[in-house]
C-alpha cells in the first residue's frame, strides 16, 4: 500500500478565507492510501518545507500532495523538498486550490467541496506516480550562427570570445548584412561602416570563428546540445586561399548586373565583391550572368588572375558539422510595393524606398555619396518623405509598425538637409514613435533645427507632373488638401520577415508567427530563445529592430548559448513518452503525429517458443521527446505512455474528481 | 455524480482539461486577476491538448460529468508546434461520434484560450456551466449501473 501523505496550504488568507481548511484535511485524511493529512499557514516557507520533510521522515511517507497555489507556482519548490528528504522528486503532485479554487470562488461550502475534489484527484494521481530519473546528454561544444549580419556578427563575437568554436554561415558572398548598406545610424549619426567594418575584420580573423559565405544550411537534424547541420558551400569559382582581393578579375570582366547591394541602383560585374568592404575579400562569379557559364567564352577573369585563384571547375561542398547551439539572425526583408501603385514606384525613377535612399546617400553608394535625382543628376530642391509605406497596414501590407522608420527618416531629413541646407523636406506620417534613448531629442533635431515640415495624415498619390512629381495629401490636422512638388520621394517601406523564413523555421523545428517572425519561448520572460530547446534568436528575424536592440538581442542570444554550452552534459526532462515494447505492434501511427520527430522505429529480438523472431516496434528518443503527448493518443494498442502523465493517471484523476 | 450530492437543483459537474502551457495558465490568470466562476468546474492539467485521449472524455461522460471542455493553447501558438491541430481533429471527429450516440454534442466543447487570457477562461467557464445547466444532467453516457 502507498503511504501518501497530504499538506494543505493556508497560503496566508489566501485560500483559507473562502476554503475551510479543517474540512478539507480531515477529508483528505480519508482519502485512499492516504496515512498523513496535515495544514499550515506558509507550506512553502522554510517552516512549512521542514514541517513536510519531518512528516516524511516520522510517517513513512513514500509521496505526498501539496493542496496550494499554481503548480506553475511552486511544483519544483516542492520537488527539491522532497528531494531533500531523500524522496524522489518526481513522487510529488499539486492540488491547485488557490488559483482554480479560492480565488474564484466565493461561496465557502462550494470551494471547499471543489478544493476536497481537486485534492482527491491529486491524490489518485500521486498513488500512480512512478520515480522518474533525468537522464543525461553529452554537449557538443560548437555553435552555429545562421546569418551574417551585425546580429549575427555580434553573436559569433560573443560566443567566441566565451571560448567556444563559431560557424558563421552566410547565404550572400560577404557578411555585413543591412547595416552594411547603411550610410549613417541613428540617432548618433555614426558612419554606419566605420563601425561595422571592424567587427565584420574581427568575426573573420577570430581564431575561433570559421566563416561560410556564400552557404546555405541545408538541413539540422538532431536536438539541444546534439545539433547536425548540412551546410551547402556553394560554389565560388574563386579559390578563397589563393584569391588576394586585388581586382583585376572584376574590372576586366566584361559581363554588366543590377547590384544587388545597391538595391539595383547600379550595375556590378559577373564576377564581384558585393561591396568595397566586403569580408571575405574574395569574388564569386554569378554563374547566371558569368559569359563563360552562359555561352562558354571569355574566360578573362581567368586569364587575367595574377593568383590563379579562378576556377570555372569548382563545385558546391556539401559539409556535416556538429553543434551544440544554434543562433538563428537571418533578419529581414523590406515589402515589395507591387501593391502601391498610388505612389508610381517602380514607374518614376525619383520614387525610391528608404533603402535605396541610403544608398544615394553612401559614399560607396551608386552616385558616389552625392545626393542628386536618379532621372537627370540634378540636385533635389523638394523631397517628399511618407511614412508608414504598408506598415500600420491591415488591408494591403502588414498590420504592426516597422518600428525604425520614424527615427531613419529623421535621420534621411537630417543627412539631406546638411547638403542642401536650402532646400525643403516634407514628411508625411501617421504617429512619430520616438521611444529610446536619444531618439526623441534627435527626431525634434529634425523638425527644430533642420526645418523639416512634418505633416500628419496621408499621402495618397504621387504622379509625374513633367520633370517633377506632384505628390497629393491630406493634412489631417488642418483639414487641407496639400499638393507639394517633389523632386523626390521617399517611401518608408514596411519590414517583413524574410521571404524564405516559413522553410528555415520547418528546417529547423521552430515556430513564426502570423507574419512569418520567429517566435520566441516567452515574449516577456525567454525573448532571445525559440520554442526548441537550443535554437536562440536575435535581431529582426523576430521582429522588426534597430542596431542597438538587434545587438543587444545577439548577445542575449550569445550569453544563453554559451550557457548551454559550457555544461559537459545537460539533463533531460524525464516527463517524456516511453514505449513499452511488448504492448507495441509496429504500427507507428505514433510517428506521424510528434512534432519533433523523435520516434524511430527499430528492430528488436524476441524468443518465442524457443524461436528467435524479429519485429518491428517504435523507440523514443529522450533528448527529443519534449512530452507533448500526442504519441500517447495515437497509440492503437496503448503501448506510448507519457511519463508523468500516464494514461492510467489521467483517467485515475477523471475517476477521483467525477466520485 | 453531479457537484452537490443529488440534493436541490440540478448543479451539473464539468470536467476542464488544459494544457499546461496556455489554458492552464489563463486558469491560473483568472485566479491571479480574482474573476469569479462557477465552482461546477474542475480542471486537470495536461501537457498539451493533444495528449488528452477521446477516452478520457467518454470516461468522464460514463462517470458522470455533465460536460466537458478541452481547451488548449490557440491554433499556430502550440507551445509543440503542432499539437493543438491534432486535437483539433480528433475532438471535431468525437463531436459527430457524440451525436451519433444521442448526446447533445454541446455538452462536449473544445477552446482555446491563451496564457493571457485570464477574462476569457472565466468567461468560456461561466457560458459552458449555464449551458450544460440548461441542457439537464447527462443521461445518456453515464454508467447507470
Amino acid at each position: 500500500m502507498k503511504r501518501i501523505g497530504v499538506f494543505v496550504c493556508w497560503c496566508g488568507t489566501n485560500i483559507a478565507n473562502t476554503v475551510n481548511i479543517e474540512a478539507v484535511t480531515e477529508a483528505a485524511g480519508k482519502m485512499p492510501g492516504v496515512v498523513y493529512a496535515g495544514n499550515y499557514k506558509y507550506m512553502c516557507s522554510e517552516i512549512g518545507q521542514s514541517k513536510i520533510k519531518s512528516a516524511i521522515i516520522r510517517e513513512k511517507l513514500d509521496r505526498f500532495v501539496v493542496a496550494s497555489c499554481s503548480p506553475r507556482m511552486h511544483e519544483s519548490t516542492f520537488r527539491k523538498t522532497a528531494a531533500a528528504a531523500g524522496l524522489n522528486p518526481y513522487l510529488v503532485e499539486i492540488a491547485n486550490i488557490r488559483e482554480h479554487c479560492s480565488w474564484v470562488h466565493k461561496n465557502k461550502g462550494e470551494a471547499t467541496a471543489k478544493a476536497i475534489a481537486l485534492i482527491r484527484a491529486a491524490v489518485a494521481k500521486a498513488a500512480r506516480d512512478k520515480e522518474l530519473w533525468a537522464t543525461q546528454i553529452p554537449v557538443e561544444h560548437r555553435a552555429l550562427v545562421i546569418g551574417g549580419g551585425i546580429g549575427g556578427i555580434q553573436a559569433a563575437l560573443d560566443i567566441a570570445d566565451a571560448g567556444f568554436e563559431v560557424d558563421l554561415v552566410e547565404r550572400t558572398p560577404s557578411i555585413g548584412g543591412h547595416m552594411a548598406q547603411l550610410d549613417k545610424t541613428f540617432p548618433t549619426l555614426d558612419c554606419s561602416a566605420c563601425i561595422l567594418t571592424p567587427k565584420m575584420g574581427e568575426a573573420a580573423s577570430h581564431p575561433k570563428i570559421t566563416l561560410y559565405t556564400y552557404s546555405e544550411v541545408e538541413k539540422v537534424d538532431g536536438y539541444v546540445g546534439n545539433f547536425e547541420a548540412t551546410i551547402r558551400k556553394k560554389a565560388r569559382s574563386v579559390d578563397l586561399e589563393k584569391c588576394t582581393g586585388c581586382g583585376i578579375c572584376w574590372e576586366k570582366c566584361p559581363s554588366r548586373v543590377k547590384s544587388e547591394f545597391d538595391e539595383a541602383l547600379s550595375m556590378r560585374k559577373a564576377i564581384y565583391i558585393p561591396f568595397p568592404q566586403a569580408v571575405p575579400n574574395v569574388p564569386v562569379i554569378d554563374r547566371a550572368s558569368c559569359r563563360w557559364f552562359t555561352r562558354e567564352k571569355c574566360g578573362i577573369c581567368r586569364k587575367t588572375c595574377p593568383a590563379g585563384a579562378v576556377n570555372f571547375d569548382q563545385e558546391d561542398e556539401v559539409l556535416q558539422k556538429k553543434y551544440g547551439a544554434i543562433v538563428v539572425a537571418t533578419g529581414f526583408d523590406v515589402l515589395d510595393l507591387d501593391d502601391f501603385g498610388e505612389y508610381s514606384y517602380g514607374k518614376h525613377p525619383d520614387v525610391l524606398t528608404s533603402l535605396e535612399f541610403e544608398r544615394i546617400l553612401n559614399s560607396s553608394g551608386p552616385t558616389g555619396g552625392r545626393l542628386l535625382r536618379p532621372s537627370n543628376q540634378s540636385p533635389p530642391k523638394n523631397v517628399v518623405f511618407i511614412q508608414c509605406v504598408g506598415s500600420r497596414d491591415k488591408s494591403r501590407g502588414k498590420p504592426y509598425c516597422s518600428k525604425i522608420c520614424c527615427m531613419y527618416s529623421a535621420k534621411h531629413v537630417i543627412l539631406f538637409k546638411e547638403k542642401y541646407p536650402e532646400a525643403q523636406a516634407y514628411v508625411f506620417y501617421i504617429d512619430i514613435r520616438t521611444a529610446g534613448k536619444d531618439f526623441e531629442e534627435f527626431h525634434r533635431r529634425a523638425v527644430e533645427e533642420y526645418g523639416a515640415l512634418y505633416l500628419k495624415g496621408s499621402a495618397g498619390k504621387v504622379f509625374p507632373d513633367g520633370d517633377k512629381l506632384l505628390v497629393k495629401g491630406v493634412d489631417s490636422l488642418s483639414g487641407h488638401a496639400l499638393e507639394i512638388e517633389a523632386d523626390m520621394v521617399v517611401l518608408a517601406t514596411a519590414i517583413k520577415a524574410k521571404s524564405d523564413a516559413p522553410q528555415l523555421a520547418r528546417l529547423l523545428g521552430i515556430s513564426t508567427d502570423t507574419h512569418a517572425f520567429f517566435m520566441e519561448a516567452h515574449p516577456k520572460l525567454r525573448p532571445v530563445e525559440a520554442h526548441t530547446a537550443g535554437i536562440f534568436l536575435a535581431g529582426a528575424c523576430q521582429g522588426p529592430k534597430d542596431i542597438p536592440e538587434t545587438v543587444s538581442q545577439a548577445s542575449g542570444a550569445a550569453a544563453k548559448a554559451i550557457v548551454l554550452l559550457s555544461k559537459e552534459n545537460l539533463l533531460s526532462d524525464p516527463c517524456v513518452s516511453e514505449v513499452n515494447e511488448s504492448l507495441c505492434t509496429g504500427c507507428l501511427a505514433c510517428i506521424k503525429v510528434c512534432p519533433y520527430s523523435a520516434i524511430t522505429e527499430k528492430t528488436i529480438e524476441e524468443k518465442i517458443h524457443g524461436k528467435a523472431l524479429q519485429r518491428r516496434v517504435a523507440e523514443v528518443n529522450v533528448a527529443l521527446c519534449q512530452g507533448c503527448g500526442s504519441c500517447t493518443v495515437s497509440c492503437r494498442p496503448g503501448a506510448v505512455n507519457l511519463k508523468g502523465f500516464t494514461n492510467e493517471q489521467i483517467m485515475a484523476e477523471v475517476d477521483a474528481i467525477c466520485l | 455524480m453531479s457537484v452537490n450530492l443529488k440534493q436541490g437543483p440540478f448543479e451539473p459537474l464539468i470536467i476542464a482539461f488544459c494544457c499546461n502551457w496556455c489554458s492552464y495558465a489563463g486558469g491560473d490568470l483568472a485566479g491571479t486577476g480574482r474573476m469569479t466562476y462557477p465552482a461546477n468546474v474542475r480542471v486537470i492539467r495536461v501537457p498539451c491538448s493533444s495528449c488528452v485521449s477521446s477516452n478520457f472524455i467518454l470516461r468522464a461522460f460514463q462517470r458522470g460529468a455533465d460536460g466537458v471542455v478541452v481547451a488548449g493553447c490557440h491554433p499556430g501558438d502550440c507551445h509543440y508546434t503542432s499539437g493543438n491541430y491534432f486535437a483539433r481533429r480528433r475532438f471535431l471527429l468525437l463531436q459527430r461520434f457524440l451525436e451519433f450516440l444521442g448526446m447533445e454534442p454541446e455538452r462536449f466543447q473544445v477552446h482555446w484560450i491563451s496564457a493571457s487570457e485570464g477574462n476569457r477562461f472565466a468567461a468560456v467557464m461561466t457560458e459552458t456551466t449555464e449551458k450544460i445547466r440548461a441542457l439537464g444532467p447527462n443521461r445518456k453516457l453515464r454508467d447507470t449501473r
